[in-house]
């Protein structure tokens, strides 16, 4: 590789060490992986959305050549294996029995020696079902004649899916309300979408039945914890269960849930010991895994003295025929209720009921941090209705409103306590950055001449990092994650850690922790992660946990390593602890830095036959779980400036600036990088992404030829700033920041096509997706609402 | 990932010889050229054809050239080839404009324009360019070659002019002075398929419309050709009022379906602006053109 | 069926299904596996190699339409050890992340330079259009192949002559 001139030790602008694999075509992804004897697994999937099934025939696929089994229900029930719990405690079907209730679900796996026969033999099994009533509306699903889609439950009388779940004070808010100056409502959808990143989902369980040892191949953001329920579903010991995760292809929230194929192919080598690969197409990613968002709100706002003064929230969370979604026990709204955002609101009232529908099972995904894209969104929605219906400018509006910066840690009225913040001074960075005067002059120019131009704001505030173990855990495991640190005799270093990258850059970033701490280049510390064998126990990555939770165990755990190294120098130096002092890499005595001890001599001291501090065991070596105190809280202020064709209303995003605050940055290029995919999706689903049902509950989207995802000609070029408020809990003042763009940047998009509209159209909400044809009806006084 | 059914398969190294082996093979084999719509169709299991002829290797059916006062365009030629050619951009800009929005780069490296053409969806930009232009087509049999009109070519949503047994062979365009031409869109995202588009291509004396060709994609079961804007056009002095009459004209003349792209009244308003505006930019390429 | 072709510079030869794409025979009959997959409908460029110097998306061409023709994968781009300016522009400009998508826009931005050495941003974009990334945003990426258009050797990697061998790969059993 080539050399780079300035090379950061600790943080900074580092290229990544994890690259030269992936330039080189040698990423070691799921499907590329063939073990000796591997067979291939297909799945079998409902063409109905609510269906009795009625009989299956597998004896034309059996008779296949290279087919080797064929599994259904029935052989499941046999293992105990036919249903599953999920992480929402409810149970979801592994294979459909009595009914499938969602198009594409799981019917049959069909094991075969190779791929095409195994879709070839899907043609083979025949199926005949009894069509049922379908319900696919959120806002149906509760209607006294809807169909009854969970019999299986015994106390299931509707479909109620979760009961309702409050936040806030409803007789606060009530009053507040009474007393405003202004008040305005809405109803606003966030349509269901998906994280469809680019490598689908799939697995190869190996299954040795001479040592009972189960050996799982998975791309898989929290390995740990699906060991934990594989071992709990399959009745397997856990110590047995190895989970290895290579490099995946994005994750984005999709790779956290057990997935029905996974249990197949893992009941397949159990039963045919040898390994089962069973890689998911794309049609079953779309249709099938955990989809994102489908949340149904009704949201009203007042204000008062100028100021934003209450906030109530009603929300239908449609979760899919199954509740699989993922979120710590005790919210199981997600964070939704962090909805008061970045105001200094003390009304608020926050409901949220869960339905189940005869769609895909899921809900928490696609960079979301438990339901925060859903508050943020509803929020900075609802204060541009207010600034609208006020006649303000909505920045103002927003400055008015603020938390202010001596406010902080800042107790939110939902129950939050916000850790840092000054947020005025990123809207200001944001507003010089865009030129936001100039902006709203050429707007007024472009009007008068009949042109259409928007400038949409978003300031988000959000929490990421969970969690605290006494609020946080999933199944009953806590949300605390490891590290373990191991200076070697020559210096250099290895730390394992239980997040999980899916592209983040944690080879590189983790290095870089352990270089800033201890002063290793980060080169000469390898970053271990993805094998359950050879990483502590931990809850992975989602929710931007990887910096707040794992970051800090590793500082914590190189502080350890520091200290120890300290006691063994104090040693080598025959002087006391106290005398000594640190700079990057070494420990040295207060006013006679000549007389020291670097990093790899007090290694090579800490293994070697030497006298060793007393108390001290030999070796250089740390190992911690961290216990965050609490969440981190990052935040921007986001501008979009968009151009709609006045005749035929397609939107183009022109500019779009994000100015981010997630604290202390380890790798700024790495933080930028983050920023910028996420803004792509986000203009995805602001413009394009959508997955919509027809009343039979046939999924219309369900191929890259209708789940539209920007290319590089719909995304401009990304303008990023950034100011840095430490978080001042976290060991290294850093924040997690991978979900921000995706948090704050629908709102700004929506933002700035009313803003273009509203004038000229009178549109005062338009829902997700802003395609042209919706965008269109919405100029001619009729937006309707998505399915 | 989804896997296509098994087929026979035979490569054919001469245009007789694929025409031989079609007629051997019978009905249920398919011509497969640039793939583009056939295999995605079979892997999805919705087209299962029990063989294909492969006729990527014929390259004597890749050209564009001028000859005998048209513009005759090889089927095999590929849509990066179309994008590309000089000759065409220069009588028939409208090509350009097309291809530039058709698929992405990959994908025209691969797709031609018989197979295009011979796909027959209502959402295929070259079908409206084709007759817009007023071209004809060349279709080859074992016993002899026939030419059809591009109005007679499109029967039916994808199904053409081309009997079992047949190969598109060519696409004939009519090489007339005072053309200009333009191709306008509307689609979601890059690549996508048209939520509506119009062709226009004009052929004008001064400032008067002689002959006009209008043809529209994505609102109708097949390619819309708009023979009752055409008729208004000709012999009338081009001017802005009579573009939006015929734009009306192409609102009311189309009959698109709802569907994930867009509503019926939205592609209708669609189909008017586009008609306008590709009559526009034809008329300012024609009248460039005499200047 | 029997098909023959040259990958990488090497004259392959083997028995296939009529049926087989060439994305699978790529990665199955050759293990090559840098090249990847991520739709089933033409979409996303993950598959993106190049035949005869041209991008083409690999699921939708049979490997029986690639006899006696030129294939060339990400594999290729290095050459005795040392990288393309294509790929070192990626790791310069931060133009991956999970890294999926990256060989084919590798392979797209390979031939965009062979074709137009200096390509504007546009027409990088242009490029790149037929092939979706989830991760970057785009931004990177075309900062990289501009990287590399700015940093590249007088001679275009077209211009190797021969063309390069690339290190070596056991092409596995011919079946």
């Amino acid at each position: 590789m080539a050399v780079v001139e300035e090379r950061p030790i600790g943080f900074g602008r580092l290229k990544r060490k994890e690259d030269e694999r992936f330039i080189r075509g040698k990423g070691n992804y799921l499907d590329d992986i063939e073990l000796p004897g591997m067979v291939h697994g297909a799945v079998l999937r409902s063409p109905y959305a609510h269906a009795k099934i009625v009989s299956i025939d597998t004896s034309r696929a059996l008779a296949h050549p290279n087919v080797a089994a064929v599994v259904t229900a029935k052989d499941l029930e046999t293992l105990g294996l036919a249903w599953m719990p999920t992480i929402s405690y409810d149970t979801q079907a592994v294979l459909a029995g009595d009914k499938v209730r969602f198009q594409g679900q799981e019917v049959a796996f069909v094991i075969a020696t190779d791929e095409y026969s195994a879709n070839d033999a899907l043609e083979l099994i025949d199926v005949e079902y009894e069509p049922l009533p379908v319900v696919v509306n959120a806002r149906k699903a509760l209607d006294p004649d809807a169909p009854l889609i969970r019999d299986d439950k015994a106390d299931q009388v509707d479909n109620t899916a979760s009961p309702t779940w409050e936040a806030g004070d409803e007789s606060t808010t009530d009053k507040a309300f009474a007393e405003a100056d202004t008040v305005v409502s809405r109803d606003i959808i966030y349509p269901r979408c998906h994280p469809a990143p680019l490598e689908t989902c799939g697995i190869i369980a190996d299954f040795n039945p001479e040592t009972g040892q189960l050996d799982i191949y998975n791309g898989n953001q929290a390995p740990h914890a699906h060991r934990t329920v594989y071992a709990h579903v399959a009745g397997l010991a856990e110590h047995m269960i190895r989970i290895k995760t290579g490099d995946i292809g994005g994750g984005f929230g999709n790779k956290v849930p057990v997935y029905p194929g996974y249990v197949c192919a893992i009941a397949g080598s159990i039963v045919a010991g040898v390994p089962v690969k069973w890689v998911e197409n794309r049609s079953e990613n779309l249709m099938s895994t955990g989809f994102a968002r489908d949340y149904v709100m009704h949201a009203e706002m007042c204000s008062k003295d100028g100021k934003i003064a209450g906030l109530r929230v009603d929300v239908i969370a449609d979760h899919g025929a199954f509740d699989s979604t993922a979120q710590p026990t005790k919210f199981p709204a997600g964070f939704f209720h962090i909805v008061c955002g970045s105001y200094d609101l003390d009304a608020a009232h926050v409901k949220v009921k869960a339905v189940y529908s005869n769609k895909a099972p899921g809900g928490v995904a696609y960079r979301c941090s438990f339901r925060v894209t859903e508050a943020v969104y509803l929020v900075e929605r609802m204060v541009d209705a207010l600034a609208m219906e006020m006649k303000v400018d909505p920045i103002d509006l927003r400055m008015r409103s603020f938390i202010a910066p001596e406010q902080f840690p800042y107790e939110t009225t939902t129950g939050w306590t916000y850790d840092s913040g000054n947020y005025a001074e990123t809207m200001r960075v944001a507003m010089d950055m865009a030129g936001y005067e100039d902006l709203r002059r050429e707007q007024a120019e472009k009007r008068a001449r009949g042109g259409l131009m928007g400038i949409g704001v978003s300031f988000f505030t959000e929490g990421v990092g969970a969690g605290p173990r006494k609020h946080m855990d999933i199944l009953g495991l806590a949300m605390n994650d490891g590290a373990d640190l191991r200076v070697h005799p020559s210096g250099k270093a290895t730390v394992s850690i239980s997040a999980q990258t899916q592209g983040q850059g944690h080879q590189t970033t983790f290095a870089q922790i352990v270089a800033e701490e201890l002063g290793i280049p980060p080169e000469d510390v390898d970053v271990r992660y993805g094998d359950t064998d050879q990483t502590p126990y931990g809850l992975g990555t989602y929710g931007s946990r990887s910096t707040p939770v794992s970051g800090g165990a590793v500082a914590v755990v190189s502080r350890k390593v520091r200290d120890k190294a300290r006691m063994i120098a104090a040693t080598m130096l025959e002087t006391s602890p106290d005398d000594l002092t640190w700079e990057k890499g070494r420990w040295y005595v207060k006013g006679d830095p000549e007389k020291g001890a670097m990093i790899e001599e007090i290694a090579k001291r800490a293994y070697s036959g030497e006298p060793m501090p007393e108390g001290l065991e030999g070796g250089l070596d740390g190992q911690t779980i961290y216990d965050p105190p609490n969440l981190t809280y990052p935040y921007g202020a986001y501008i979009a400036v968009v151009d709609i064709d006045p005749d035929t209303a397609e939107v183009r995003v022109r500019r779009f600036i994000a100015v981010d605050d997630c604290g202390v940055r380890i790798n700024p290029m790495v933080v930028d990088g983050q920023i910028h995919g996420g803004l792509a999706e986000g203009i995805g689903i602001a413009l394009m992404e959508v997955l919509t049902f027809d009343d039979e509950g046939n999924c219309l989207n369900s191929s890259f030829m209708d789940y539209l995802i920007p290319t590089a000609l719909e995304t401009p070029d990304f303008e990023l700033g950034q100011t840095v408020t430490p978080c001042p809990h976290h060991p290294l003042g850093a924040k997690g920041v991978g979900e921000s763009p995706n948090v704050g940047s629908p709102p700004a998009i929506v933002n700035a096509v009313i803003d273009a509209l509203h004038e000229t159209h009178g549109v005062d909400h338009l829902d997700m997706p802003c395609t042209p044809a919706r965008v269109w009806a919405a100029m001619q006084g009729r937006p309707e609402p998505p399915q | 990932m989804q896997t296509p059914a098994p087929f026979d398969y035979e490569r054919a190294t001469s245009l007789d010889g694929a025409l031989a082996t079609l007629d051997r093979l019978g009905s249920d084999a398919r011509v497969i050229a640039g793939g583009h719509s056939l295999l995605p169709m079979m892997k999805l299991r919705l087209a299962k054809p029990a063989a294909l002829v492969d006729i990527n290797e014929l390259h004597e059916l890749e050209y564009i050239r001028e000859q005998a006062g048209q513009i005759r365009i090889g089927a095999l030629t590929r849509h990066v080839d179309l994008q590309k050619s000089d000759l065409l951009a220069r009588h028939f800009p409208l090509f350009r404009d097309a291809e530039n929005v058709i698929a992405d780069p990959p994908v025209r490296n691969r797709g031609t324009i018989g197979g295009s053409l011979c796909q027959a969806d209502a959402a295929e930009d070259l079908s409206a360019v084709c007759s817009a232009a007023k071209a004809q087509v060349v279709i080859q049999a074992t016993g002899g070659a026939r030419v059809v009109d591009m109005a007679d070519f499109h029967v039916g949503p994808y199904t053409t002019a081309v009997a079992a047994g047949e190969i598109l062979a060519e696409i004939r365009l009519p090489l007339r002075p005072g053309g200009g031409s333009a191709h306008e869109k509307v689609e979601r995202r890059a690549g996508d398929w048209a939520i509506a588009a119009a062709s226009a291509v004009l052929w004008m004396d001064g400032g008067r419309i002689s002959e006009a060709g209008i043809a529209l994609s994505s609102v109708g079961l097949t390619t819309i050709h708009l023979s009752r804007a055409e008729g208004l056009l000709r012999g009338k002095e081009a001017a802005p009022e009579l573009f939006a009459e015929a734009g009306e004209v192409a609102s009311a003349d189309c009959s698109p379906m709802p569907d994930g792209r867009g509503a019926v009244d939205y592609k209708r308003h669609l189909a008017g602006v586009l008609t306008m505006r590709a009559l526009s930019r034809a008329a300012a390429r024609a009248i460039d053109q005499e200047a | 069926m029997n098909v023959s072709m040259t990958v990488n510079g090497e004259q392959v030869s083997r028995d296939i299904e009529p049926r087989q794409l060439l994305v699978h025979f790529i990665r199955e009959t050759l293990g090559l596996k840098g090249t990847h997959w991520g739709c089933d409908t033409s979409n996303c460029g993950a598959c993106v190699v190049l035949m005869d110097g041209k991008p083409v998306k690999s699921c939708t061409v049979l490997a029986a339409m690639c006899e006696g023709h030129e294939i060339r994968t990400v594999e290729s781009l290095e050459m005795n050890g040392r990288l393309d300016p294509i790929q070192q522009g990626f790791h310069e400009k931060h133009g991956l992340q999970c890294g999926f998508c990256t060989p084919g826009m590798l392979m797209t931005g390979r031939a965009l330079l062979d074709e137009n050495p200096d390509p504007s941003e546009q027409e990088i974009r242009t490029a790149i259009s037929g092939a979706i990334c989830r991760c970057t945003g785009y931004k990177n990426i075309v900062a990289a192949v501009r990287w590399a258009a700015e940093n590249s050797e007088t001679a275009r990697s077209a211009d190797r002559s021969p063309i390069g061998r690339a290190p070596e790969h056991d092409y596995g059993q011919e079946v």
